[in-house]
């Protein structure tokens, strides 16, 4: 099962070869991870989508729990979350197509960030269905460039 | 103040006395400052004897072990020292010098990354950037190498972190990192433990390097003798308690003591305490105890539940546990039924005792029992790896506190002699007795010299067969008697050997010379080497072939001269 874990690190140089490392040395398996700064500077979060069982997972959370710089680790897997990917995508875009492929921005309330003579960039936000329907509603036209972030995610207020 | 003082200045206030190190172009400022100071520097002769003699300093002090090495290939030879003290848990400080900030990244003369090579085998790793954070991070990297579980820690520091000055006491204090306090529910899981033993007629503990950690020495012999349950333990857990004694079983797993690992299969409760329950204790984790409750705690919460399911998981200080579940036991007036249980474990015993054959020939156990009778259960004791370092867990019965210095994890053979080392100057007027093998002696023999130079009352048992006796062991059990690369056919003369180096060399060769020599080596001031040359084609029994559960062994049982399998 895949997890999303939240880890608020040190925002110190050396700290994401500690967390990469640990990864890679002790046979997890990562699937995406984003880093970025907190609303406090010192602090970094890194977010993680893990694939593993439990055991797996629960021997994740310890091992980062013991690196120096690792202050917190939350799995967010089960909470309910507002996850976000970011993604631009260069497709070909004859002026024959532009039209559709306009409508299809529009319907996914994505923008187009650079139109070219023969290609336009689509650049989307959403969680990762959301990302994946628009990237197959847009491969037909001929995907020429693609660049996803991995999942940032946040827990929703207290309602 | 310069970088190089203030460092100087920190490990006297931290009350360090030694510093094991080997000097080069970076840090040669350190040495001209380190030079003028309270501490004494021993000079080994390879930056990996010094590592580990940092390293055996530490095991049988309870102290800080503290290491200097330069930048590049002076760095790269703490590596497998580095490795070694994190597998075992043992406190630990190396300070690398690096090229000056500038340098750094254009891959220079004698540069290394030495704090990304060590990540994966070290507690933490730093590099010092700019001069004002060496205090903070000194601090922290002391206190990481001596909470929780310790371990060791390196900080790389460019040549002109040193060299630069500050007025320290202005700097102001930087937070270098910052962690919430782990989670405790230790009385409820101390209520569950109890109300397993309250059920179980058969319970066992098994006790590891961490009851050392933890200095629990007392604890646990108050606890053992209230509540009268056997004991066991593993390759770092030796000696914690006196070994001739009824209830303490001995060394488990894949050569343990054959009582203790039937033991092992047949309680119905174990306690494991400070151990991680590693290969070589559980062989295939899944067939480990499948059955039987397991009661795991360790200070790392990381170590529960990572290589076997524990029943009940304890994240806890080593001897806070035994004084709690103590006193539980107490007020509830637990009192346990052992008899059946040590009825079986006395069947086990004399049913299967640890036996090798005594004949004509010079055998290794032979001169480790002889010189354990002779030297007694108080001698600090520091093996290399292989067959050597098996027998003397089998066969040389210990006591004491931290009297038993081995490599346990990693299993790094050449770590003897420099481990002697620091035995030595840690335990000053005690005699350190060394077995090593005419393998391993010969991966840090350059140590010698530091043996030799600072006269240290080291006495070194070469158990010379002539081979790589463990390989050599398996090739004949496992590889068809395919002796490919084990047997030495060539071996320096290691008697004329210590004798250029000033050591006195003594050999012994047949059985009726060793108590004789053993005696004269033990008598005689400052270091000795003896030559063993004992049996070949000894093998270390009893053995739990790969993937086989603790019961499953291989040895000689009840007079039999060929090898069976117990069950």
């Amino acid at each position: 099962m895949r997890h999303t874990l939240a880890v608020l690190v040190e925002n110190q140089p050396g700290v994401l070869s500690h967390v990469a490392g640990l990864f890679s040395r002790r046979g997890y398996n990562i699937e995406s991870l984003v880093v970025g700064e907190t609303e406090d500077p010192g602090i970094s979060r890194i977010t993680l989508v893990v694939e593993g069982d439990e055991k797996v997972i629960e021997q994740v959370g310890k091992q980062l729990n013991k690196q120096v710089e690792v202050i917190k680790v939350n799995d967010i897997t089960g909470e309910k979350t507002v996850d976000r990917q970011l993604l631009l995508l260069k497709v070909a875009a004859e002026a024959a197509v532009r039209q559709e492929i306009m409508q299809i921005v529009e319907i996914f309330r994505c923008r187009i960030v650079d139109i070219g003579k023969r290609s336009l960039i689509v650049e989307a936000t959403g969680d990762e269905e959301k990302i994946e329907a628009i990237i197959r509603s847009l491969r037909p036209f001929g995907i020429q460039e693609l660049v996803r972030t991995g999942k940032v995610a946040m827990v929703r207020g207290a309602k | 103040m310069n970088g190089a003082e203030f460092l100087v200045k920190f490990f006297e206030n931290k009350g360090v006395e030694y510093i094991f190190g080997y000097p080069g172009g970076k840090v040669i400022f350190l040495y001209d400052v380190l030079g003028k100071s309270s501490l004494k520097h021993i000079l080994t002769r390879h930056e990996q004897g010094a590592v580990h003699a940092a390293d055996g300093y530490a095991r049988v002090t309870g102290k800080t072990g503290v290491c200097f090495a330069t930048s590049g290939p002076g760095a790269t030879n703490l590596v497998t020292g580095l490795a070694n003290a994190y597998l075992d848990s043992v406190p630990l400080i190396a300070i690398t010098g690096q090229v000056g900030l500038a340098d750094i990244g254009r891959d220079s003369f004698q540069e290394a990354d030495i704090m990304g090579i060590t990540m994966p085998i070290t507690k933490h790793s730093y590099m010092v950037k700019e001069i004002e954070l060496l205090p903070a991070v000194l601090e922290e990297a002391w206190n990481v190498a001596i909470t929780g579980r310790p371990g060791p820690v390196l900080i790389d520091i460019p040549v002109d972190v040193f060299t630069g000055s500050v007025d320290f006491p202005s700097v102001p204090q930087r937070i270098i990192t910052r962690k919430g306090p782990a989670k405790n529910g230790l009385e409820e899981q101390i209520n569950k433990v109890i109300a397993a033993l309250n059920q179980s007629k058969k319970p066992l503990l098994l006790l590891g390097g961490g009851v050392v950690a933890s200095r629990a020495w007392q604890q646990l012999k108050d606890f053992v003798e209230y509540s009268g349950i056997p004991v066991t333990t593993t390759l770092m857990g030796k000696g914690v308690i006196a070994e001739n004694q009824k209830n303490v079983l001995g060394m488990v797993g894949m050569h343990g003591i054959p009582a203790a690992n039937l033991a092992l299969n047949s309680c119905d409760l174990l306690i494991g305490i400070g151990v991680r329950f590693s290969d070589r204790v559980t062989g295939k984790p899944q067939n480990f105890l499948p059955n039987t409750p397991i009661v795991h705690v360790d200070i790392d919460p990381a170590e529960l539940c990572k290589n076997i399911d524990a029943n009940i998981p304890i994240v806890c200080d080593a001897g806070k546990f035994l004084t709690e579940l103590l006193l539980g036991l107490k007020q509830r007036k637990v009192c346990l039924q052992l008899d059946e249980w040590y009825s079986q474990i006395s069947d086990f015993q004399q049913k299967y005792p640890l036996i090798y054959e005594k004949g004509t020939t010079l055998k290794p156990q032979f001169i480790i029992e002889e010189t354990a009778r002779i030297a007694g259960e108080k001698a600090v004791v520091v093996t290399d790896v292989g067959q050597h370092q098996m027998f003397v867990a089998q066969h040389y019965p210990l006591g004491g506190t931290r009297n038993f210095v081995t490599s346990g994890g990693l299993g790094t053979m050449g770590f003897g002699l420099p481990a002697a080392v620091g035995a030595a100057f840690g335990r000053p007027g005690e005699n350190v007795l060394l077995f090593s093998g005419d393998g391993s002696i010969q991966m840090n023999i350059q140590e010698l010299a530091t043996v030799a130079y600072n006269k240290l009352p080291v006495k070194i048992f070469i158990l010379n067969n002539s081979c790589l006796g463990m390989v050599r062991q398996w090739q004949e059990l496992f590889y068809n008697e395919h002796y490919s690369q084990t047997i030495f056919t060539f071996n320096p003369d290691f008697i004329r050997l210590a004798e250029a180096y000033g050591i006195k060399g003594l050999k012994i060769t047949k059985p009726e010379e060793a108590s004789g020599v053993i005696q004269q080596a033990l008598s005689t001031p400052g270091p000795v080497l003896i030559d063993c040359i004992v049996d070949q084609s000894e093998n270390v029994f009893p053995i739990v072939p790969p993937g086989g559960g603790p019961h499953e062994m291989l040895g000689r049982w009840q007079g039999e001269t060929h090898i069976s399998r117990i069950g």
